[in-house]
Parts: C-alpha cells; sequence; structure tokens
C-alpha cells in the first residue's frame, strides 16, 4: 500500500485553477522531488497533502485513510505529516527545545523528560545541540531551518514535506539544510520535497516529479526527467534552471 | 502652464531683501518676546499669594495625607487593576468572537464593541449607578469591587477587543500554518502560538488602554460608593468640598500623574522596542 495516495485532485483560489487533476503516489521509504516553474501549483499540491489547502476535487489518501473525507480526524493525521516551510515559520516565543516539545506535549501528551528527550535527539540530528536554549531570532536561517526540521521529527512522522526548504537561505547555508536532508533520506524517512536544487534532486529522489500549469507532465527516476526529459516543456524548464544566463532562441 | 516658471523667479527676485534664514530667525525673536511680554504680565498681574494658598495650602497638603489620600490612591489601583484584568478577559474573549467562523459570534460581537466604544463612559456609570433603582433587592457581589469592577471592564473590554483582534491578526499566518501541520487543533493553536505572540504585539497600546483605564476610574463617584471605597477624585473632591479650597484635588492629581507618567513612558518603551524587533 503506498503511504501517500492523490486522487484526480483538483484546486481552484477563485477562478484561478491552479491544481488541474493531479494523480500520484509516494511509496514507503521513497524520496520524491517536485520540480517545475513558479506558480506551477507545487505549494499548493504539497499543501493539500496535509490539508493546509482544501482540495475542491478529488482524494488525499494517507496510510489507507481518506483525508479529504470530513468524517476524517485530521489532526490525528496531520501527526503523522511532518512539513517544513520555505520561511521555516519557528515559534519566535519559543526557545530551540520548546519549538521541539509544544506539540509533543500538547498534541502526543508525552511527559516533559520524553518531550525533552526526544526534542533532544532530533536536535542532534540536525547538528543543533548546543543551540538548546537559544530563541529563533538568534540563529542563522539555515540553523533556523534544522530546527524547524527537528521540530516537525519530534513527532515521529511517517512522510515529511518540504516546501522549496532552501530557497530563503544565503547560499552559504544551503548546504548545512542539504546534508541534513541527504541524512534523513538515508535513514529511509519518506519525503516530498518541492525544491530547485537540481543536484540534490538528481542525488537523493528516488523518483523526480515535473509539475507545470497545474499538471504533472512527466515523472521518472531523475536520471530521466533530469538527465534526459521527454517533454518539451520540462527541457525548456531545465535549460532555464541549469544555465540561467542561456538565452532562448525565439 | 508655461507661466508659471516666470512668476516663480519673479517673486524670488522682489523677496532679495531678506533670506529664508534671515526670516526664520527673525520669527523666532518675536516668538520669544511675545513669551517674555506673557510671562511678565502673570507675574505681575496674577495674585501668587491667593493662587497658592488656594492651590497648595501647605496645612492642607499636609492634612490631605493624615486624612488617607494613600488608601484612596490604593482604591484607585485596585479599581484599575480589576477592571483591567476583566476588560482583558473579556476583550480577549470578544476579539475570539469578532474571528469567529460563526455569524452570530461575530455579529454579537461586533455590537458589544461598538456600542460601548460609542458610549460615554459616564453613561454607563450612570445606568449602574441606578440599577438597585430599577430591579429592587439586586446586588452584585464583593461590594463595591463587583460594581466597580463590573462597570469599568465592561468598558474597557470593549476597547481591549478591538486591540487584541488587531494583534490576533498580526500574527503572521504561518505561525498557525506550522501548528495547525503539528497537528494541533485550532483552540490549542490558538493558546499556546497565537495569542501569546499577540500579547506581546500589542503590549503598547494595552499600556495605553491601561492609562485610560486610570483616568476613567474617576467616574466610579457616580455609581455612588459609600466614602471608605472613595479612590482619588471621589476622595479629592469630598474633602476640596470640606475644606472650600482646591488643595486636595491639586494632591490627588499629582497622585494620578505618579500612576500615569511611568505607565507613559512604559508604553513608549515598549513601543520602541517592538519598532526595533520588526
Ligand atoms: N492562498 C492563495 N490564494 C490565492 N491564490 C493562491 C494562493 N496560494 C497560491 N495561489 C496561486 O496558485 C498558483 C500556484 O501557486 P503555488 O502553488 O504557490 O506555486 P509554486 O509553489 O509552484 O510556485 C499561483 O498562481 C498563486 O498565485
Ligand atoms: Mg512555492
Amino acid at each position: 500500500m503506498a503511504l501517500v495516495e492523490i486522487k484526480n485532485l483538483h484546486k481552484s483560489f477563485g477562478s484561478n485553477h491552479v491544481l488541474r487533476g493531479i494523480d500520484f503516489t509516494v511509496e514507503q521509504g521513497e524520496v520524491v522531488c517536485v520540480i517545475g516553474p513558479s506558480g506551477s501549483g507545487k505549494s499548493t499540491l504539497l499543501r493539500c497533502v496535509n490539508l493546509l489547502e482544501k482540495p475542491q476535487q478529488g482524494q488525499v489518501i494517507v496510510r489507507g485513510e481518506d483525508i479529504t473525507d470530513p468524517d476524517c480526524h485530521l489532526d490525528a493525521a496531520r501527526q503523522q505529516i511532518g512539513m517544513v516551510f520555505q520561511q521555516f515559520n519557528l515559534f519566535p516565543h519559543l526557545s530551540v527545545l520548546a519549538n521541539c516539545t509544544v506539540a509533543q506535549r500538547t498534541v502526543l501528551k508525552r511527559g516533559p523528560q520524553d518531550a525533552d528527550r526526544i526534542a533532544r535527539a532530533n536536535l542532534e540530528r540536525v547538528g543543533l545541540s548546543d543551540k538548546i536554549d537559544a530563541y529563533p531570532a538568534q540563529l542563522s536561517g539555515g540553523q533556523q531551518q534544522r530546527v524547524a526540521i527537528a521540530r516537525a521529527l519530534s513527532m515521529d512522522p511517517a512522510l515529511m514535506l518540504f516546501d522549496e526548504p532552501t530557497s530563503a537561505l544565503d547560499p552559504e547555508l544551503v548546504g548545512d539544510v542539504l546534508t541534513v536532508m541527504r541524512k534523513l533520506a538515508l535513514d529511509g524517512m519518506t519525503m516530498l520535497v518541492v525544491t530547485h536544487e537540481m543536484a540534490f534532486a538528481r542525488e537523493v529522489a528516488d523518483r523526480v516529479v515535473f509539475m507545470d500549469a497545474g499538471v504533472i507532465v512527466e515523472q521518472g527516476p531523475p536520471a530521466d526527467v533530469i538527465g534526459s526529459p521527454t517533454e518539451e516543456r520540462t527541457r525548456t524548464f531545465l535549460r532555464r534552471v541549469l544555465d540561467p544566463t542561456h538565452v532562448e532562441p525565439s | 502652464m508655461s507661466t508659471s516658471p516666470e512668476i516663480g523667479t519673479q517673486t524670488t527676485v522682489e523677496r532679495k531683501g531678506l533670506s529664508p534664514r534671515r526670516r526664520a530667525q527673525r520669527s523666532r525673536l518675536i516668538q520669544y518676546a511675545v513669551l517674555v511680554v506673557l510671562v511678565l504680565v502673570a507675574v505681575f498681574v496674577a495674585n501668587w499669594h491667593q493662587i497658592g494658598s488656594v492651590f497648595f495650602k501647605p496645612e492642607f497638603i499636609k492634612s490631605t495625607f493624615t486624612d488617607g489620600v494613600l488608601k484612596a490612591l490604593v482604591k484607585t489601583l485596585e479599581y484599575t487593576a480589576g477592571a483591567f484584568v476583566i476588560g482583558l478577559a473579556g476583550g480577549t474573549l470578544l476579539a475570539l468572537m469578532k474571528l469567529s467562523q460563526v455569524g452570530p459570534y461575530r455579529w454579537i460581537a461586533t455590537a458589544y464593541i461598538e456600542f460601548f466604544r460609542g458610549l460615554p463612559a459616564i453613561v454607563v456609570f450612570i445606568a449602574f449607578s441606578l440599577l438597585p433603582l430599577a430591579f429592587p433587592g439586586m446586588t452584585i457581589p464583593w461590594d463595591p469591587y463587583g460594581v466597580v469592577w463590573l462597570a469599568l471592564g465592561i468598558v474597557a473590554s470593549a476597547y481591549m477587543a478591538e486591540v487584541i483582534r488587531a494583534g490576533i491578526q498580526a500574527v503572521p499566518k504561518g505561525q498557525v500554518e506550522a501548528a495547525r501541520s503539528l497537528g494541533m487543533p485550532p483552540g490549542l493553536a490558538m493558546r499556546k502560538i497565537v495569542l501569546p505572540q499577540a500579547f506581546r504585539i500589542v503590549l503598547p497600546p494595552l499600556t495605553n488602554d491601561l492609562i485610560l483605564l486610570v483616568k476613567d476610574s474617576s467616574l466610579v463617584f457616580m455609581i455612588g460608593v459609600a466614602a471608605d471605597g472613595y479612590e482619588l477624585t471621589g476622595f479629592g473632591r469630598d474633602l476640596a468640598n470640606t475644606y472650600s479650597n482646591l488643595t486636595p484635588i491639586v494632591v490627588c492629581g499629582f497622585c494620578y500623574l505618579l500612576i500615569t507618567l511611568p505607565l507613559g513612558i512604559l508604553a513608549r518603551r515598549l513601543e520602541a522596542r517592538t519598532a526595533r524587533t520588526r
């Protein structure tokens, strides 16, 4: 059984039809990278997977449970889906440790010692054991994003969603975050990653999905989709991303 | 259109007598001269001896203290503090109602807020003073605190609701999304994530509301509390009547400043801090 199964997903904002019938699955342990031009609906797709956006049509099935069903216990489903945002969205009024314990305590009802231990273990995993008592504002962007990853991991999710996790970072800080994500993938975490980091997608992804204008244009192993794409739209996009100075012949 | 530049050059040529800087200097000199004249008139015309004995008579300053101005000051603080707590709780509730998905909650909150913000506070206090007449036998517990806190708190919560609502809306949307994505239900996300940040944002305007509340507590005498419940204004007015002298009122006025000026400084500090961290 697929961990996530998306069937005929449609999402509109007013008259803007953003997702136009998306079908795809993520298997247990798989790392899927979603690439595509800005505005093509990648973030919207990701946000539909944990229902931060409500699709108008279609199903999102997580571990066999249709979370678009109004009877589904959505908060319980979301506990299994960690999400990492482009803008980190750490809780600025809480320390790094508290960022990683607040949901464990209040949602999972873990005791203070357990929550603490798990948070520390995950902060160590992202290489931030020494920042436990800091506040988000005292950290660099790269450190904040790693805390955000540790915060999501502390809920023991079955799936991690990443929405352009390195796009808001200074270039020299991108590497640290990608290293953490690479390690996570090696540990067997199921990951759905929206990214513009082609090198990362090529190296880490089991499958690459290319989206354009609200549909999946092409998907497959990174060597195929990034290496030798069959669709013209994919080729055009990759030319722009891989060689920004390239001028399209008109 | 084409003639305006010519007019401009003509006028500057004609006014070549005084440069703008000279003119500003002359204007400043005139202002100082006017000030000096006013001060001289005040010094020679006013009856300083009489002013001193009406507003600052030393023996009345002393007896204002021995008659218990400090007790009245404490009452003012107690009335204000209790009303602030009620205002904060009520204001938060109203703010949440105003942001509710349920229409009727929004309408009720809006009606309440607009009603009590549009009304002079003194009208509310007069209404409260008439309650025992209108409903014979009705009592509000913890006399006189209960009725005072309720009257002040009702007005305060209407003001604070708008401030708190703005604070809640100023918390970035990503905060709720992060909380919800961790599995927090809406109420929990509001309590643990949004409200703590919202209150930090509205600390300066809430401090200003507190200052207003200190001053509004002077309306308590309208409710008709007993003499041992007098706060600064009631106490000062009573004593000034007894002495036929304004000194007690002046002392009470200084007591208000003792509270409001530090709060004002605090509010401006908090504002500066908020501005820095943005
Ligand atoms: N909350 C929203 N309200 C209205 N329109 C939105 C909203 N979120 C996204 N959109 C629109 O949906 C389209 C796809 O956006 P998005 O999913 O963010 O694309 P991508 O992540 O691929 O850049 C864009 O045209 C965007 O303007
Ligand atoms: Mg996006």
